[in-house]
């Protein structure tokens, strides 16, 4: 999938300077926090893991989904913005949604996988204390309607939203880069726009059987189309802004708040000094709809780490960051081998041992495998030539956003 | 290769520990976390009732897991465990409990029936919800609405209200997103000032110190059992300390 993405630069540093507006060498910083980003959605996705609580929902409102949409939004207008700009809007869309489709067929991929779970499970599980839990086998009885659903993105088992929500924010992006490339403010406006509207008149997809999907496009999209934004230029047009001392001390201060009210969720003895009014206010923190706590949480993050950590930070070229980074650069392969090893470990946990020392290890030796299966997918683009000649495989300028936007 | 190693340790540390819990049948002690034990709320109702007819009528509605199957499935589940250990305590006073239970309900289907709930006169609804729900991917905000709703009747109609929120399923866990929703019955009980029986967070706590273990298929119904008469004892515990009339060690209230 990289070809059409690396070949599109390689155009590009042929034939012209790109404008100033974007930066023009790949920003590691991305690779970087996307890599860890998943490996804190597979270490999340275990469930009852001693190991999650260094990952950063405990410590904040925000969790490690918002990092990935955010750049993912960012990485795929950087790969199509351009490809928009220079073959045109109708070779830019075909291009957006076979990535769509890609991801899409990653995602049933998982099911089947999930699927096999199931499966297995019903024919082990017998226990009298869980005669109602075993009902969420029953769908096995009903394939006919249960696959079908699936196919439709409505049937989605818990920990299985993220790939259907990319599918659909990559599936609505042409028209926002189209707009953006003509109004960048324009674009911006239009997606809040949609995110308030959504969150006022309850707008979501429907999902199977019940309810409505975990996450909600029509919200999640803002944080999408706001990394979007920044790959095109959005983060030059307000530099003064990000580098404002009031804003850096506002946002250390949110950061301070968020983290006061999740220690009053994790020690119980601190539940009291949550103020009763001060909670009437934030709870329920929304996850679906991308609550603005969340998002502001995320903001300030991002503000934050934007600062401390410059796009020439050497450290980012150090080997001990290397392998978060090359996580980063396949991060849907990377990310569908985490939703696998998450079932793997739990199964393990579950059937074997559910030890402490188990649970380091499985995180452990799983975080290991997405870095082994990272560099394995580097090297077969590198011995299917799919990195230009030219340079020496281990630039890493070459496949920006590791074609996966 | 590593791994493999680790598993194999753990899977014989498990069996040795199995093999030596038959060697001393210890009966389990019902530990159960501070989290679990203090808990915020009031039940006016309920307190009346005793202090004024030395009764308390008791109510529980719930799905699959306030029961056990089996012929004596009834008697050894939680509610009639709850009903023995609370008639312990309190000697002088009537216990009567009812059980309106049935499986696969959400908390909407449950809402629809509360009207037989209020015609059968309780002091004291045990209301135990959120597993059919998490099971069925209801929106969490409407799970939320609706629940609040249905405590808010059966305040209204003088009548106290105790949740209990889901049972940890290590098997399930993976499938069924129960988080959501006992956060979403925590804030709850917060705002109606109904106490919430944290069972999820219990036998997660029973699980993590091994008093139990859900996954092991041998003796499981015994397991069972011995889960639901703890719940039993520590849902007492909860009613004795919210209604302020003595601990375990305090049998009457006169």
């Amino acid at each position: 999938m990289n070809d059409i993405d690396t070949s599109t630069l390689r155009e590009l540093a042929a034939t012209k300077v790109p404008p100033p507006a974007i930066a023009p060498a790949r920003d590691l910083r991305l690779d970087l926090f996307r890599g860890l980003a998943l490996w804190l959605i597979f270490l999340d996705h275990i469930p009852s893991n001693v190991v999650s609580w260094i990952t950063i929902r405990n410590y904040g409102f925000s969790d490690a989904t918002e990092i990935f949409v955010f750049i993912s939004g960012y990485t795929a207008a950087f790969v199509y913005g351009r490809a928009m700009r220079e073959r045109g809007t109708l070779i830019a869309t075909a291009r957006v949604w076979r990535r769509a489709w890609q991801v899409y067929v990653a995602h049933m991929f998982l099911f089947v996988i999930y699927m096999a779970e199931i499966a297995y499970v019903s024919t082990s599980f017998n226990n009298p204390l869980y005669s109602e839990e075993m009902g969420i086998l029953d769908f096995l009885r009903q394939p006919d309607v249960t696959l079908v659903q699936a196919l439709l993105l409505k049937f989605k088992p818990a920990n299985m939203d993220v790939l259907p929500l990319y599918v659909v924010l990559l599936f609505g992006l042409p028209p926002v880069l189209w707009l953006m490339l003509r109004s960048l403010t324009g674009a911006l406006v239009a997606s809040i726009l949609l995110y308030v509207v959504a969150r006022v008149l309850d707008w979501n997809i429907a999902a199977y059987p019940n309810g409505e999907w975990v996450f909600n496009p029509f919200a999640w999209q803002l944080l999408f189309v706001v990394g979007a934004w920044c790959a095109l230029g959005g983060v030059e047009k307000s530099m003064a802004l990000l580098r404002s001392r009031t804003l850096f001390v506002l946002c250390i201060a949110y950061l301070l708040f968020a983290f006061a009210v999740t220690l009053t969720w994790h020690i119980p003895a601190l539940a009291p000094f949550m103020p009763k009014w001060l909670a009437e206010i934030i709870y329920p923190i929304n996850k679906t709809d991308l609550d603005v706590l969340r998002l502001l949480h995320f903001g300030a993050l991002a503000v934050i780490t934007v600062r401390f950590v410059p796009q020439d930070w050497p450290a980012l070229t150090s080997p001990f960051l290397r392998p978060a980074i090359i996580c980063g650069q396949h991060s849907l392969e990377v990310f569908c081998l985490g939703v696998f090893l998450a079932f793997t470990g739990h199964f393990i946990l579950v059937e074997i041992s559910d030890r402490i020392s188990m649970q380091i290890a499985i995180s452990a030796i799983g975080i290991a495998l997405m870095v082994a299966a990272a560099a394995m997918i580097g090297w077969y683009k590198v011995i299917e030539g799919r990195r230009p000649g030219p340079r020496p495989p281990k630039s890493l300028g070459s496949d920006l956003a590791g074609g996966e936007a | 290769m590593k791994w493999v190693m680790r598993a194999l340790a753990g899977a014989l540390s498990l069996f040795a520990a199995q093999a030596f819990a038959v060697e001393q049948p210890a009966p389990p002690s019902c530990v159960a976390p501070e989290h679990v034990t203090h808990v915020e709320g009031k039940l006016p109702a309920s307190a009346a009732a005793i202090a004024k007819e030395h009764r308390l009528d008791i109510l529980v509605l719930g799905t699959g897991s306030s029961t056990l199957p089996g012929a004596d499935g009834t008697n050894a589940a939680y509610p009639m465990r709850l009903k023995a250990a609370l008639q312990e305590r309190l000697k002088n006073v009537k216990i009567d409990l009812k059980i309106e239970v049935r499986s696969r309900r959400t908390t909407a289907d449950m809402v629809k029936t509360l009207q037989t709930v209020l015609d059968a006169k309780p002091d004291l609804v045990i209301w135990q919800t959120g597993t059919f729900d998490a099971m069925r991917g209801v929106d969490p905000d409407e799970f939320r609405a609706t629940l609040k709703g249905g405590v808010k009747k059966l305040q209204a109609a003088g009548v106290d209200v105790i949740l209990v929120n889901m049972q940890y399923s290590p098997r399930t866990e993976m499938m069924v997103a129960a988080g959501t929703y006992a956060e979403n019955m925590r804030w709850v009980a917060q705002q109606r000032d109904a106490p919430l029986f944290d069972r999820l967070g219990l036998m997660k706590y029973w699980s993590e110190e091994g008093t139990f273990d859900f996954s092991a298929p041998e003796a499981a119904s015994r397991v069972a059992q011995q889960v639901h008469n703890c719940i039993g004892k520590l849902l007492a515990d909860l009613i004795m300390d919210t209604l302020n009339i003595g601990g375990p060690e305090k049998k009457d209230p006169q």
